[in-house]
């Protein structure tokens, strides 16, 4: 009985112990983990300057513009309280698209505009046939006006 | 408690259990993949955004599953083993890992045929991605050791100890969307919230993953029974069973 109950207790400290260290290792890289910085922390000046870092947001709607006769494209980022500008020559991928999210990579000019070297698209959590997804969209297009008249 | 169960948790009595299981449960699987491809790939609408590319979420979301349900398995009975001296706790755990180690790979290779059409690259070094990779790599540490150490007992003991602390991994590889920014995008199914995905394509889903865990479970019988004429070959039970003469 004894010794299977110090089993117990070796094998369940050792799970809280690994569970503690882990945790603490986490807490410590905690910036490191992070795959993109926001478009507010770049910013307020929190993202690398000088070399390479992700910038992660939304494409700000109507921002798009392509430049005539070549593959350079701007637009704006947002996570909706700070919005960046974004340079990128290239394709973008297939789920680019205006209200998307997208993980950019590249760097921060002088002038604030982030000059990316690659462009990658986010999707969300969400699955629905296209008549849902239409659906959806008017409803909020409905409900739009009466949350400004509140 | 335990001691009630310790009666049928022999090699023995699992042997034969596993014996009428199995047909069974790869009936049961076949069944359910037939009704969850139908469903997902004939059945269910494309996606709004991805259109028919999202359908290889069929895959996908029930082997990443998979990868963690079974390493949960065998760290479990790889603890059993390990604090009750029971043996078969140490085979259930030998021979859930190569199966773990296999629904991983299929985890990352179709999640990886995924992210190039939609996010543009094969593959991103983002915290869902990497404790996933390093699950992998749990897995093959656990499949090294027990080929490394000649003794059962031994490695079973080694391997026991390699999974349950591999079992922090597990959770880091759930909440990794949730606690760091990632490419891969938040859970849909096992949140708090209703699932954020249309009926018509969550049930073929949901069908697919109880397929995975019927093949999963009528595989291991078989990996189990395996294992177990390996490890009791020399003992009396096993030789008149192979020789067809009862003894029980």
């Amino acid at each position: 009985m004894i010794p299977r109950r110090k089993r117990m207790v070796v094998i369940g400290l050792l799970v809280v112990g690994m569970g503690l260290a882990t945790a603490l290792i986490l807490q410590a890289f905690n910036q490191n983990l992070m795959y993109f910085y926001s478009t507010s922390d770049t910013v307020a000046g929190k993202a690398p300057s000088g070399r390479d870092f992700r910038i992660g947001g939304l494409v700000v709607k109507g921002s798009l513009q392509r430049e005539p006769g070549g593959l350079s494209v701007r637009f704006t980022l947002t996570d909706l309280h700070q919005a960046v500008d974004v340079r990128y020559t290239g394709i973008l991928p297939d789920l680019f698209r205006e209200g998307q999210g997208i993980v950019a990579n590249g760097q921060l000019g002088r002038d604030g505009v982030f000059i990316a070297r690659e462009v990658l698209a986010k999707h969300d959590e969400n699955y629905m046939p296209p008549e849902v997804a239409a659906a959806l969209a008017l409803t909020k297009a409905n409900a739009q006006p009466s949350r400004e008249t509140r | 408690m335990f001691k009630r169960f310790h009666p049928y948790a022999t090699p023995m009595h699992f042997h034969r259990l596993a014996m009428r299981l199995s047909p069974w449960l790869f009936a049961l699987s076949a069944v359910l993949f037939a009704a969850g491809l139908t469903g997902g790939l004939l059945l269910a609408p494309a996606d709004y955004q991805q259109g028919e590319s999202f359908r290889i979420i069929y895959l996908h979301v029930p082997s990443a599953w998979m990868s963690m349900l079974v390493y949960l398995v065998m760290a479990g009975a790889g603890g059993v083993g390990l604090i009750w001296k029971v043996k078969l706790g140490d085979i259930i755990a030998r021979a859930s890992a190569p199966l773990g180690a296999s629904f991983t790979f299929l985890a990352l290779v179709t999640g990886s045929l995924w992210g190039k059409p939609m996010w543009g690259t094969w593959w991103v070094w983002d915290a869902r991605l990497t404790s996933e990779l390093i699950l992998l790599f749990l897995y093959l540490g656990y499949l090294a050791l027990q080929s490394a150490i000649e003794d059962r007992r031994a490695a079973a003991r080694a391997g026991a100890v390699l999974a349950i602390v591999g079992v922090v991994n597990i959770p880091i590889i759930h909440y990794s969307v949730a606690w760091w920014s990632t490419l891969h995008q938040g859970a849909t199914v096992s949140k708090f919230d209703a699932p954020s995905m249309a009926t018509s394509m969550l049930i073929p889903l949901l069908l697919m993953a109880l397929a995975f865990q019927a093949y999963f479970f009528a595989v291991l019988m078989v990996r189990a029974r395996c294992e177990i004429l390996e490890f009791e070959q020399h003992t009396a039970w096993l030789r008149a069973e192979v020789s067809g003469d009862p003894i029980a």
